[in-house]
């Protein structure tokens, strides 16, 4: 077995112009902002980030709102980021608000290999304008279409370096969801333990959804 | 005790210890304060039995609510995914969740997220509006500028079609039945004309009228 664990110098060449991220984490808590770091150092522009929130005033998600690399958003809540409503009003950030339950829904679609979901929620709302109505045994539902990202950036409180992962309280969120969901799925960890210090049964996500983990090191600037 | 608080103390008595419950941001949040013990408190960010505000050594990053506040976790609690929160949501499990509103209609049209020009995300308001067996509102009876809340059809973006079940309000508490509102307790000190007259559908006022602070 080869260890995941990758140099901050290999990870920022994975990120390029015109991708879609997905980044774990809500209101700034259990949020990978180490990975964030890496991704505005790399340089990317022109991203869209799938998100729960963007973060608050250059923090977080709203750094890389403040750094001006972000062309769209799917996600579902911007209201705590006032330079993201500005940008919003202003007509130079696209965004697209979903649903929480429903968003991580269509990720956990993306990343288990299914087209899509029935939901209820939504209904008869702004959301119905953008979605195809199904009606089973009766009862009608939302279409809500899987949706994946080329690059996940979660955070994980133990990580062994195959990738394995336990979260923390509510440290977990979107961050497990949000894993399975993309071509390249890239960890930060808390603590990068030793393999088998880590107890199968806790394992919630498994080393085949995570593809590096951020190797923990001190950066002197 | 403030009028929000007032508001915030009659929405806790619809629940019960062992009851799980969700709140929303602004009155509903005080109700920690006036619940009965044992309710377990749930937030979408993944964890079922939040307690107090966090502080000095127990405040971390590891334990906070969906508003970003740290808050000590109470024995029994559990934390999840917001995979596993939100089907928890949809799945019926939440016993009741209390939302502000800024329109209500007659027929339980919930209007909570947006107005027009200023739509900045409904988070998980549409999923528990549809998901929790109750869905009570804690809200004053109108806008800061006198303006009725309580409409006969919402006018601004919808959070979920049907889906309120109690209005709770400063002047009084009211029910959305399939025959329309019905006032089933009222504030000290008010009348139901009084009431009439702050909301644009017809009030339907209970044989069985009984003073708000007695329940």
């Amino acid at each position: 077995m080869k260890s995941k664990v990758t140099d901050y110098s290999e990870i920022i060449k994975c990120f390029k112009d015109g991708q879609t991220i997905a980044i774990g984490g809500q209101a700034n808590h259990g949020s990978p902002n180490k990975l964030i770091e890496c991704l505005l150092d790399s340089g990317a522009r022109h991203l869209t980030i799938i998100s729960i929130d963007s973060g608050d005033l250059d923090v977080s998600i709203g750094r890389l709102v403040h750094a001006g690399v972000v062309d769209k958003m799917i996600t579902t809540h911007i209201g705590k980021n006032p330079e993201t409503v500005g940008l919003f009003e202003a007509g130079k950030i696209e965004i697209e608000l979903n649903p929480m339950g429903s968003l991580v829904e269509r990720m956990r679609c993306g990343g288990v290999g299914l087209g899509g979901v029935l939901t209820k929620t939504g209904l008869g709302t702004v959301v119905q304008e953008r979605r195809q109505v199904i009606t089973v045994d009766g009862e009608d539902y939302l279409l809500e279409p899987a949706l994946r990202a080329d690059i996940a950036l979660t955070r994980g409180r133990f990580v062994d370096p195959i990738g394995n992962v336990v979260y923390h309280g509510t440290g977990c969120n979107s961050n497990p969801v949000f894993a399975m969901a993309a071509d390249l799925s890239i960890v930060e960890a808390d603590f990068i333990v030793d393999l088998g210090e880590i107890s199968d049964d806790d394992i919630v996500t498994p080393a085949p959804f995570v593809d590096m983990i951020l190797k923990q090191e001190v950066r002197f600037k | 005790m403030t009028t929000r608080e007032i508001i915030a103390r009659r929405a806790a008595k619809y629940f019960h210890s062992g009851d799980v419950v969700n709140l929303g941001i602004g009155i509903p949040s005080l109700c920690t304060e006036f619940s009965e013990p044992g309710v377990l408190f749930q937030t979408e960010n993944g964890y079922l039995g939040t307690g107090a505000e966090a502080h000095g050594l127990e405040k971390t990053e590891s334990y906070c609510n969906a508003s970003a506040v740290e808050f000590v976790p109470v024995k029994g609690g559990s934390a999840f995914s917001h995979t596993m929160s939100f089907g928890m949501i949809r799945g019926g499990r939440v016993d009741a969740t209390v939302l502000g509103a800024l329109q209500v209609a007659e027929n339980g049209d919930l209007a909570n997220w947006a107005s027009p020009g200023r739509a900045f995300g409904m988070g998980g308001a549409m999923d528990l509006a549809i998901g929790a067996k109750k869905v009570i509102l804690a809200m004053e009876m109108c806008t800061k500028d006198g303006k009725p809340k309580i409409v006969k059809e919402c006018t601004f973006p919808l959070t979920g079609l049907k889906c309120v079940d109690y209005i709770v309000t400063e002047y009084g508490v009211i029910e959305v039945t399939d025959q329309g509102l019905l006032l089933t307790e009222i504030a000290p000190g008010h009348t139901p004309e009084e009431i009439q007259s702050m909301i644009e559908p017809e009030l339907h006022v209970s044989e069985d009228l009984i003073p708000m602070y007695e329940v």
